[in-house]
């Protein structure tokens, strides 16, 4: 049974901001609850206050303004995933946000949530690093952008300070010669591996290719050497699949109840050329 | 049960609609989904089994969405719709998804039936006629183990053709 606690329910990001300042690590905070109330069942964390940010009112708007898709802290996977506004410039996050966990908690579970919980098994964390995803943060009267490469800093540790709150996270839409995709193996509710790419291409050339990588280590984490190898390089598969070869090379994989390191980093090198594969044709579709 | 440790915290009132009916509560805001339908209302469909929202056992709707009621604050339910599988009878008739899941021979032990029947209908408001593949990924995140699923899907693509039928005849 949960340990008691009290709910505040604040109007605004500065009476949220001041609640969490004011009771220190005693408060959290509090979204869907579907990663908190779990912790605190379990009794592997108690916070005496739970400051619900779901009272402040336009934190779950999802909006795009012809170059940046704002997504509001509060947008619930299922409101990702059937959201016109994300199908017509972000497809690719409507398909992650409908394979995160299940119906349930896809229901309750939020955008904000799923990154400020940092859990390293996260496909929406992947998804962001390997997208240049905008993460803002703010507190009583200023915001702060962080690049999602930046954000996460360790397991279930984020740059984000006790009194701040993730009020929405920035996406710029695929332009033309872009391609994005996603690549995960899961045996249960949270993923063994998952491979995010993001690969930009003009008249048979790779400018440039993103790629993440999640769920193996304490954080996802761009392949920085593979991303390397993509930057000029032809667009054939052979390029694709060294670069593939190198997410799994270099990975700084951790053993888990989800699978061996070395299981893991052979499992990412086949994700890493799937998605790969896939991205490169999403570019060519985006391009003809 | 006796607050751990000597902590409290206060008290509030809760206002929501189980099957249709108004109940009103003074709870802590501890309090789960779970524990207040089965313990204060005596709603006992909705079943504690994994308790980390894994198994679907203690599925409700909410505002006609599924949530897993073991990790979902019975204060979230404020000013909300709850329904639970004993909400799904209506005059004395059962749901054709109830009806399907007995004919086909959907349920063993039936600890995990009333999380699927009530996911189920959730799919065939959206999808009312899902292909049994359609079926099988919008119910991967609830466990039966008894019947081997393969009944349930039948049940559950049997029962969105029934209702289908009876909506056209309807018109």
């Amino acid at each position: 049974m949960l340990r008691p606690f009290e709910i505040h329910e604040p109007t605004s990001i500065a009476e949220a901001s001041r609640l969490l300042a004011d009771h220190g690590e005693d408060a959290a905070v509090y979204a869907g609850g579907t990663e908190l109330i779990l912790v605190m069942k379990e009794g592997l964390a108690h916070f005496r206050h739970l400051v619900d940010i779901k009272t402040i009112p336009g934190l779950e708007t999802i909006a795009y303004d012809g170059a940046v898709l704002r997504l509001g802290a509060l947008a619930t996977h299922r409101a990702i995933e059937r959201s016109a506004v994300v199908g017509r410039h972000a497809p690719l996050l409507a398909s992650v946000a409908s394979q995160v966990a299940n119906p349930r908690v896809r229901n309750v579970g939020t955008l904000g949530g799923n990154l400020c919980f940092a859990e390293p098994h996260s496909d929406l964390g992947t998804l962001c690093v390997a997208w240049d995803a905008v993460i803002v943060l703010a507190r009583d009267g200023e915001e702060r952008s962080v690049p999602a490469d930046r954000f996460f800093t360790g397991v279930l540790e984020t740059v984000r300070e006790p009194d701040e709150v993730l009020v929405r996270v920035e996406l710029r839409p695929f332009g033309p010669g872009t391609g994005g995709a996603y690549q995960r193996f899961a045996m249960h509710e949270r993923p063994t591996a998952g491979v995010a790419a993001v690969v930009a291409t003009r008249g048979g050339v790779i400018q440039h290719g993103r790629i993440a990588i999640g769920s193996v280590g304490p954080m996802p984490v761009r392949a920085s050497e593979a991303e390397a190898m993509l930057a000029g390089a032809p667009l054939r598969d052979e390029a694709l699949r060294e670069a593939a070869k190198a997410v799994g090379r270099h990975a700084e994989v951790m053993d888990d109840l989800y699978g061996s390191a070395a299981y893991k980093r052979h499992v990412l090198t086949v994700l890493a050329a799937r998605a790969l594969r896939e991205a490169v044709a999403c570019a060519r579709e985006e391009d003809a | 049960m006796a607050p751990q440790g000597g902590e409290v915290a206060p008290r509030r009132e809760l206002a929501l609609i189980v099957n249709g009916r108004p109940a009103v509560a003074r709870i802590e805001p501890r309090e789960l989904l779970l524990d207040f339908l089965r313990n204060r209302l005596g709603l006992t469909g909705a079943k504690r089994s994994c308790d980390v929202q894994v198994c679907g056992a203690c599925t409700v709707l909410v505002d006609d969405r599924p949530v897993s009621a073991c990790c979902f604050l019975a204060y979230e339910a404020r000013g909300r719709q709850v329904t639970t599988i004993e909400g799904l009878a209506e005059a004395g008739h059962l749901h054709p998804l109830q009806e399907a899941f007995i004919e086909h021979g959907a349920i063993q032990c039936g600890f995990c039936t009333p999380g699927m029947i009530l996911t189920a209908l959730t799919l065939l408001r959206e999808v009312p006629t899902p292909s049994p593949d359609q079926v099988r990924t919008y119910l991967k995140g609830s466990l039966c183990r008894c019947t081997g699923y393969w009944k349930i899907i039948d049940a559950v693509v049997d029962a969105g053709r029934r209702m289908a039928r009876a909506e056209a005849a309807r018109r």
